[in-house]
């Protein structure tokens, strides 16, 4: 008798470990019969995890942690024992403010600093002309988008409050928004960035893996009570999700992953705009294609494992943007809501090469490194922020109060 | 927080992408004494129309793609009165589930007494599900008409290669059916489909 579990997920590159899980009988594999659930918004999913729809989905990866905070509309304990894979979003622009870009002398690439330093020119130029500021949009304010393009930008001399705006847009309805004008730009998971390149109507300027390598992005979020009463089972899928993910990383296999991730029932799109993500392998604007080092991890360098200093990070990045107020309180709940315990438990027996800490200082590694596992070997690394600055979860506070927003541009 | 006057009308924002079932939540609160009604239909520039109406209660749609927004909206716009909670009592997990079973969700401003805002949201969960159920009779009404033009497509090409009546048509369709145990409209389906193929 198999476990039906229901997963609600958004269209996106990192659903991959998910769909995989079911698709390719992973799930079935563990006796679980894994209904995906294909949802408009994050609001969606996590009231219908709320009201039981949903045990388990595909969420961004602060969600559990604001839902603990109880600073969602909505209050509820979600835990994160699986972390759905590093990186896999970019940030596009619109041809227009490419175009000023380039002619504020940025060329193509995906330089992150380079990319900064002619956005922050573009913005002085408008101000001098009196013209309206830049419209940037994420797709939720408890996102890894929302907090890597600020750090971005900040580390950029941009105030992302100040000088530019951000407004909240549905990842499949940004490409429209920046043809229409509405936006001048955003920061998004793939196929969204290239599906602008596609249509003509973006560039992409910077990506995820240039501003912070192998960084977090979504994790399988897990209504608490369900991981208490059912932890046998919650077990059983974090061994389908983890040998999915296996899969999800052989080369071999990216061809039919990204067939049956354009498919109808999850992301509707051409195979060829899903090949350029699970690639890596991005056009990002004027004929360029670029082939990205660790663009979308699903699997090498622990992607799957919870960090509980990627879960830290984020709350230190939550308090910089006035999402939530510093306490040592706060920050037992952030790291809290991400739990490498059961990740462990649940690979321990499998034998594979889970980390024995619960956290790393995060931007520490400029090249590969092989660190202490349970079993077999493990490299963590390279995972540099663009700035070369270091994020010790042990000093949260020093990091919080070192955080200096940069002066409103003149 | 503002003291609530329990004489205050509220106001009542309806988002809702489908004018039709927009305009059967709004004319079911006028019918309970609302008249603060607004409808918006596009969520383009919702920002600002919040901050101008300041309403109470918001009723929107589960399948609007741009609810992340508008949570985002009043979590910025501190100015304002605005609303936070969604639904009205957080403990009230029954009324919750109702409403996501309906596909729809408000949220209300802090401090609002549950009396006063309960009776919206249960007018709006009856009138999404009798909605979705109008919906779904026009879809049956629909699949019926395409059945019998099914139908009589198949008569027609009987009738035409064998040179039969549409009576004897129909009787060697339904004997078909009754001798395969299989559907009248499967009947009709395999043979326009077998028709097209010799056609070909």
């Amino acid at each position: 008798m198999k476990t039906r579990i229901t997963a609600g997920f958004i269209p996106l590159l990192d659903s991959a470990i998910l769909v995989t899980a079911r698709e390719k009988g992973f799930a079935a594999d563990e006796d679980i019969d894994l209904n995906l659930v294909r949802e408009t918004s994050w609001a969606n999913i996590r009231d219908r995890m709320a009201v039981g729809h949903f045990e388990v989905a595909h969420m961004l990866a602060p969600m559990p942690i604001a839902s603990n905070l109880g600073i969602t509309p909505l209050e509820l304990q979600i835990i994160a024992p699986f972390a759905l894979g590093l990186g896999g979003n970019a940030v596009t622009v619109s041809n227009s403010l490419w175009q000023a870009m380039a002619e504020a002398g940025l060329e193509r690439g995906l330089d992150p600093v380079s990319a900064g330093k002619a956005l922050r020119k573009v913005i002085a130029d408008r101000l001098a002309l009196r013209q309206n500021r830049l419209v940037f949009a994420v797709v939720h304010p408890h996102s890894g988008h929302n907090l890597e393009l600020r750090y971005w930008l900040a580390g950029c001399g941009i105030d992302p409050d100040r000088d530019i705006d951000i407004i909240i847009i549905p990842p499949t309805l940004m490409a429209d928004a920046l043809s229409t004008g509405r936006i001048d730009g955003y920061c998004v998971g793939e196929p969204w960035n290239s599906v602008a390149v596609a249509n003509g109507v973006g560039d992409i300027v910077t990506t995820k893996a240039s501003i912070w390598r192998s960084s977090p992005e979504k994790v399988l979020g897990v209504r608490a009570d369900w991981a208490v009463d059912e932890s046998e089972v919650l077990a059983k899928l974090i061994r389908a999700l983890h040998a999915a993910a296996q899969w999800c990383a052989d080369r071999e296999n990216l061809e039919e992953l990204a067939s049956i991730l354009a498919d109808k029932s999850y992301l509707d799109l051409s195979p060829d705009i899903m090949m350029r993500a699970v690639e890596g392998n991005l056009s990002i604007g004027g004929d360029m294609s670029i082939q990205i080092e660790d663009f979308f991890v699903p699997f090498a360098r622990a992607a799957t494992f919870p960090w509980q200093s990627h879960a830290l990070w984020f709350y230190s990045q939550m308090v910089r943007w006035g999402l939530v107020t510093h306490s040592q309180k706060n920050t037992e709940i952030a790291r809290n809501a991400y739990r490498p315990d059961l990740y462990r438990n649940a690979l321990m027996s499998i034998g594979a090469a889970i980390p024995g800490a619960n956290s790393k200082v995060e931007g520490a590694l400029p090249r590969e490194n092989p660190v202490g596992v349970s079993a077999g070997r493990l490299t963590l690394g390279p995972d540099g922020f663009f700035d070369g600055k270091i994020f010790d979860p042990d000093r949260i506070n020093e990091y919080i109060a070192s955080q200096q927003n940069p002066s409103k541009i003149r | 927080m503002p003291v609530e006057s329990s004489r205050a009308e509220l106001s009542v924002l309806v988002v809702d992408e489908d004018p039709v079932r927009a305009s059967i939540i709004e004319a079911g609160l006028r019918d309970a004494g609302h008249s603060k009604v607004t409808i918006v239909n596009d969520t383009t520039g919702i920002a600002r129309q919040i901050a101008d109406i300041a309403p109470d209660v918001i009723v929107i749609d589960l399948e609007n793609p741009n609810r992340d927004m508008l949570e985002n909206v009043f979590q910025v716009s501190r100015a304002v009165r605005r609303p936070i909670a969604l639904f009205v009592d957080r403990s009230d997990q029954a009324s919750i589930e109702a409403a996501i079973d309906a596909g729809v969700s408000a949220y209300v401003v802090d401090g609002l007494r549950k009396e006063r805002v309960k009776p919206i949201l249960d007018m709006a969960v009856t009138r999404f599900h009798a909605y979705a159920r109008l919906q779904q009779e026009l879809e049956t009404a629909r699949s019926e008409l395409e059945g019998r033009k099914t139908i009589e497509r198949a008569k027609g090409i009987l009738m035409q290669s064998k040179g039969i009546s549409e009576e004897e048509a129909y009787a060697r369709l339904r004997r078909s059916a009754m001798n395969q145990n299989r559907k009248l409209l499967d009947i009709a389906q395999s043979l326009i489909t077998a028709a097209g193929l010799l056609d070909e």
